[in-house]
């Protein structure tokens, strides 16, 4: 929360003082009005004065108008203050995310990030705002409106004594009592959605199993146990109004029956008799409209917490190397190196991994789901960090290079690529801002994608959609590898990065960097054989552990698993 | 709040659309004539309480001022009659809102229990053209603003006219000339809301659009996030970022003051108007002391009721031209809901059933009461016999001609014919047509009369429901459902026992990994089984299929997910599942579709190639060249 706050500087945070202030002064004309017509009624009526009745009611409209100033500018001010809160917190969150580790989004998911940068954002903003206008005009007017009745009648005053009271007890009862429906309402509300989402995505299944009965009857219960709940919130929320009615209409009743006395005998005059019962409208509706705002705050809680867990939640890989080496080389060597994705030693996914990489070497690593080979190459960029062990690249350990000066080093093609939309070339340059249109081609023309792009109309310049939806599987591979050669890398690891690409393209790809890569470490991780077989070395991991390293001969004559998968992707072939 | 034309829509035809929110509410008509009548209650209270300021002042105050020995019975029964009103109002608003609850929520339980039986009918060309986020905003975006529109807008938009008309007329009882200020008010109020709103509305579209290009790059940058951190791009993109944001503040912060000052501008006005009102009508109050002044006179009491009536007068219009905005939104969502309901139906006019049967020694079939693992086709004829022909799944096309779209052809004259029991597989890149001859074949969509037989049955005979029984699929895209691990095999066949659940899990080779899960069989699966891995998800759905045990299985990419050990591990598996079954199966890999009885080439909507594999590997076309790599699958 502190830390949100703290986001609040500048014009923003001026804004957010100004935005009060301006509503004090409102507040303050809204509450002298009344007072002024009981000047009007009890001294220009009563003494028949006309001039005193035209001067003081110039004056009101002289009020009235300097409310309307004061509450439009506060308006303005209200919403640059919370709109520019709102921006902050925005860009404080993006550039947060942008420096998470893929661990730190590993643990929120995608798309609650996206949420909570589009939705709850959204609900912080509009509280901020409420709380700079409504829950700072409403206590105010509370307290100068009880000030004005009792400098206007004290015992009269004693009224508010017992109403107040009454009205504080319904409704901090209401809301005590209507927060946990509320919360179960909504819990309904997203097992709803869910069931809707669910026959969304599986409705083919749903129709091919013939199971539309059984998800309608399924959809019956959710529907209706939403419908109780929302019964059940909603019936404690609607005895607000009519009880902050009903205290209204008893407080008016007895000052007409109290004040009227008092009239009547002298002890007060018929204006004050009337500001008064304006009075009892402000007092009681700002009570109101503090538990309404109180009630909205509870429910935007949700939405900062969420924001401050993603704030107060540092990079888990710190960027503090103290010197800046150079990685002077690309060798890779792994001693002992444990890895577990949530820290726990016990239970590792790689376990005494020890196996050393010469630069410039071609390697393949082969493995079944699950046994950890993505993991392993996702440690060389330091994009996890070991659990115990070290790893180095270059002969420094990983820990010890500034993270930009390692990831420019170390090139990588995920597994699951992104291409961004723009053009393909603004793509491209993602992997080096100064390449020029040779250096681009010539990349392209070793990931085998300068062919297609070639036959695109606009070529380099074609648009791509989002994830570039545009383009094959293969293709956006291509792209993808292109991009990361453009960085001329000292290591490039391909993680399972031309599986939609056929074998035919799939080897030119090899033979271009075997032809112009000579000096960079590849490290290729693929599910076809033919794809590592010609490979310096081959790692088979199992499991989370290393099964063998050998050279394809060495292996198949060797290792069981690899000649497992050799031979179920061989069969018949020959 | 403020309010919040978010890009208001506007409804096409409201008086049809109202009338049809009508009819939802048939069951409650007389809960709706009650809070009608509530409703109504409850403001003319307000009017009516505030009205008897003027007697109590003017009849039983001001004319005891001074009086030696004042009665104080006739304020008391007044006061009285007041308090009786009051509750009555206060009483009245109670239950007109809790009433509204029960209708509320019972009539949009009504609605969502229709939309989604409804859902469930539609073709599967309603979801393949429309997206889940749009059809998900019928449920909630639109069925919101309908349930806000009932449960507030309405009551008090009825409230609020009352009190207009109400208030009006009571200034005019009290004084016709301060009435003719009211007019000059009222002019001047319509004049801002008119302005303010108009500015507010175009605001509010840029606002929306710079929001939509803040969330889009947002979206766009979080879910390549690992490829920023790759790339070491997060300088650039925090810079592009920052721009973006800075264009959505200055658009918002319009758009937000105009919203923010519709309020204070019109309670100041009110203010204004109070003001004026004093003055005139305090000068008539003097005046009317001393002379009759005809249509000009004033009491003191009517002059504290209308002033009165002056503050209550604006916010009812205020509140009006707020809840407008959200009613035209709320038809406007309604239009959509019921496009939904009125988009029509799957047509399902097959009257040729799926029953269990036996074999009589004869070879005759015989329909049976219980489970007998042999199903026959029951096919009435017009003539009143019945006769039955055993399911046996012999497929056949017959110059199939098929698109999604007119003048698209997917499929061109596609000829082809299952056995009973055997292997057809199709490969063929993407776009080829493979998942169109599955999605003809349990008729996810249509194609004329006679063209596909099953079983010798044209199957536009065979009832929906029992033709998609006979034939079980397994997906690319695996889906899961929340619920256990057990309840999700099952899903395959409801009265699956526990026993027959795992065994359907073993041949599936998924029931180790699930023992390994932590509580087994009953762990629960949540959102599309996200806890899995999509190998283990595609095996779950092969175990699905299995338990449903039909005479036809439909394969598409079903291990596409699963690494190759781990697919040759489930092939034993498999390949029991597919025994005695006739099985299409679509394949990227060519080591899955290796031992078909036939493979089919497609291409451009048309069969290249059939045969096969030694066939087709010696015939050196288009699947020698697949098979050795010399082309690309995508």
């Amino acid at each position: 929360m502190r830390k949100i706050l703290s986001l609040l500087k500048g014009i923003p945070l001026w804004m957010s003082i100004l935005t009060p202030i301006l509503i004090i002064g409102e507040v303050i004309m809204e509450v002298t009005i009344p007072r002024i017509m009981k000047d009007i009624v009890d001294i220009g009526i009563a003494n028949q004065d006309i001039a005193y009745v035209t001067l003081h009611g110039g004056k009101m409209m002289l009020m009235a108008l300097c409310s309307l100033a004061f509450g439009a500018l506060a308006g303005w001010t209200a919403s640059v203050a919370s709109i520019g809160f709102g921006t902050r917190i925005r860009k404080a969150l993006f550039d947060r995310v942008q420096d998470f580790s893929f661990s730190n989004v590993d643990r929120f998911s995608t798309s609650s990030l996206i949420t909570r940068m589009t939705t709850d954002i959204n609900n912080t903003q509009q509280s901020w705002m409420m709380l700079i206008r409504s829950l700072v005009r409403s206590p105010i007017m509370f307290v100068s409106a009880s000030m004005m009745a009792f400098s206007l009648n004290k015992t009269l005053s004693l009224i508010f004594l017992i109403a107040v009271p009454i009205l504080v007890a319904v409704l901090v009862f209401v809301v005590v009592k209507a927060h946990p429906r509320f919360k179960v309402m909504l819990e309904h509300f997203d097992a709803l959605n869910g069931k809707i989402q669910e026959n969304l995505i599986g409705i083919r299944v749903v129709k091919a199993f013939v199971r539309e009965k059984h998800e309608n009857n399924g959809f019956s219960k959710t529907a209706a146990e939403l419908r109780d709940a929302q019964v059940r919130a909603e019936r404690l929320v609607i005895f607000n109004m009519p009880v902050l009615q009903l205290m209204i209409y008893a407080c008016i009743l007895a000052i007409l029956w109290l004040g009227g006395r008092m009239v009547v005998f002298g002890t007060m005059g018929a204006g004050a008799l009337i500001s008064f019962i304006s009075y009892v409208n402000q007092i009681l509706m700002s009570l109101m409209m503090i538990s309404m705002a109180c009630t909205m705050l509870v429910i935007s809680k949700a939405s900062i917490t969420r924001i401050a867990e993603v704030l107060n939640d540092t990079p888990h890989i710190p960027d503090d190397a103290e010197g800046n080496p150079d990685v002077k080389d690309g060798s890779i060597i792994f001693e002992n190196v444990c890895f577990s994705y949530n820290g726990d030693e016990e239970n590792c996914t790689l376990n005494h991994i020890n196996l050393t990489i010469n630069s410039g070497e071609t390697v393949g690593i082969l493995g079944g789901t699950g046994s950890g080979k993505s993991t392993l190459v996702h440690l060389i960029p330091r994009l996890y960090e070991v659990t115990s062990g070290s790893l180095k690249v270059g002969g420094i350990d990983v820990r010890d290079y500034p993270q930009e000066t390692l990831r420019n080093a170390v090139s990588m093609v995920l597994q699951k690529n992104v291409l961004f939309s723009g053009t393909i070339k603004e793509n491209l340059l993602w992997g080096n801002p100064d390449a020029d249109d040779d250096t681009v081609i010539a990349a392209c023309k070793a990931a085998q994608a300068d062919g297609f792009i070639a036959s695109f109309p606009n070529g380099y310049d074609t648009q791509l959609g989002q994830g570039g939806v545009n383009l094959s599987g293969g293709q956006k591979q291509r792209l993808c590898i292109a991009r990361a050669l453009l960085k001329k890398p000292a290591i490039i690891i391909l993680d399972d990065s031309t599986s939609a690409v056929d074998t035919a393209t799939d080897s030119k790809i090899r033979e271009a960097f075997q032809r112009e890569l000579a000096n960079t470490t590849t490290l290729i991780i693929a599910q076809r054989i033919s794809s590592i077989c010609d490979a310096d070395k081959i790692v088979v991991m199992d499991n989370g552990r290393i099964d063998a390293v050998g050279t394809h001969e060495e292996l198949l004559a060797s290792n069981a698993i690899y000649r497992e998968v050799y031979e179920s992707q061989q069969k018949g072939v020959a | 709040m403020p309010p919040m034309p978010k890009g208001i829509r506007k409804p096409k035809d409201t008086k049809k659309t109202l009338l049809r929110i009508l009819q939802y509410f048939n069951d409650y008509r007389w809960h709706l004539v009650l809070v009608c009548f509530l409703v109504i209650l409850s403001s003319a209270a307000g009017v009516v309480g505030t009205y008897f300021l003027k007697p109590i002042i003017d009849d039983f105050i001001v004319p005891m001022i001074g009086a030696p020995s004042p009665d104080f019975s006739g304020l008391l029964s007044a006061i009285l009659v007041l308090a009786a009103i009051y509750v009555v109002g206060a009483l009245s608003s109670y239950l007109y809102s809790r009433i509204m609850i029960t209708v509320s929520t019972g009539s949009l339980y009504k609605m969502r229990m229709q939309m989604f039986t409804h859902m469930q009918k539609l073709p599967i060309r309603y979801f393949d053209t429309r997206t889940h986020g749009e059809i998900m905003s019928r449920y909630t975006n639109d069925i919101d603003a309908l349930r806000h529109m009932l449960s507030q807008s309405a009551p008090q938009l009825i409230s609020s006219l009352i009190t207009v008309v109400g208030v009006f007329t009571m200034m005019l009882i009290l004084s016709l000339p301060l009435t003719l200020l009211v007019l000059v008010m009222m002019v001047a109020i319509f004049w801002v809301i008119k302005v303010v709103g108009r500015h507010s509305a175009n605001s509010f579209r840029a606002q929306q659009k710079a929001l939509g290009a803040v969330n889009g790059y947002v979206e766009e940058l979080i879910e390549g996030q690992r490829v920023v951190k790759v790339f070491c791009h997060e300088a650039e993109s925090k810079q592009a970022f920052d721009k973006l944001n800075q264009e959505l503040n200055q658009s918002s912060s319009r758009a937000n003051t105009f919203a923010n000052i519709l309020m204070p501008i019109m309670n100041n006005l009110s203010y204004i108007h109070y003001a004026l009102t004093a003055i005139f009508g305090a000068i008539m109050t003097i005046y009317s002391g001393t002379r009759d002044l005809g249509i000009f006179s004033l009491g003191l009491g009517a002059l504290v009721s209308f002033l009165q009536y002056t503050r209550s007068f604006a916010q009812p219009i205020t509140q009006v031209s707020q809840q407008f905005n959200i009613i035209l939104n709320a038809l406007a969502g309604a239009e959509r809901i019921f496009a939904l309901l009125d988009e029509e139906a799957e047509p399902d006019d097959g009257y040729v059933t799926l029953v269990h049967a036996s074999l009589l020694p004869d070879g005759m079939v015989q329909e049976s009461e219980t489970r007998t693992g042999i199903w026959a086709w029951k096919h009435p004829h017009q003539d009143g016999s019945v006769t039955y022909t055993q399911v046996k799944g012999a497929v056949t096309f017959e110059d199939v001609d098929f698109g999604y779209e007119e003048n698209k052809p997917v499929l061109k004259g596609i000829n082809l014919y299952a056995k009973p029991g055997q292997k057809i597989a199709f490969v063929g890149s993407t776009g080829a047509g493979k998942t169109t001859i599955t999605n003809l074949i349990n008729r996810f969509y249509d194609v004329p009369d006679g063209k596909i037989r099953y079983d010798g049955i044209n199957i536009n005979k065979i009832k929906k429901a029992d033709l998609r029984r006979s034939l079980s699929m397994v997906l690319q895209d695996t889906h899961l459902f929340t619920g256990t691990v057990m309840d999700n095999i099952r899903y395959g066949r409801l009265d699956a026992t526990d026993q027959e659940v795992m065994d359907a899990a073993k041949l599936a080779n998924a029931d180790w990994f699930i023992r390994h899960l932590p509580q087994g069989y009953d762990t629960m699966l949540t959102g599309d089984g996200m806890n899995l891995s999509q190998g283990q998800r595609q095996l779950i759905a092969i175990a699905r299929a299995a338990v449903a045990d039909p005479p036809v299985l439909i394969l598409d990419e079903a291990t596409s997910s699963i690494d190759t050990r781990t697919e040759a591990l489930i092939e034993k598996g498999m390949d029991r599942l597919m025994e005695g079954r006739t099985v299409f199966v679509i394949a990227h890999r060519l080591s899955t579709v290796r031992n078909s009885h036939a493979i089919m080439v497609l291409e451009n909507g048309t069969i290249m190639e059939r045969g096969n594999h030694e066939q087709l590997l010696a015939q050196q076309g288009k699947y020698y060249q697949l098979y050795t790599g010399m082309f690309e699958l995508s």
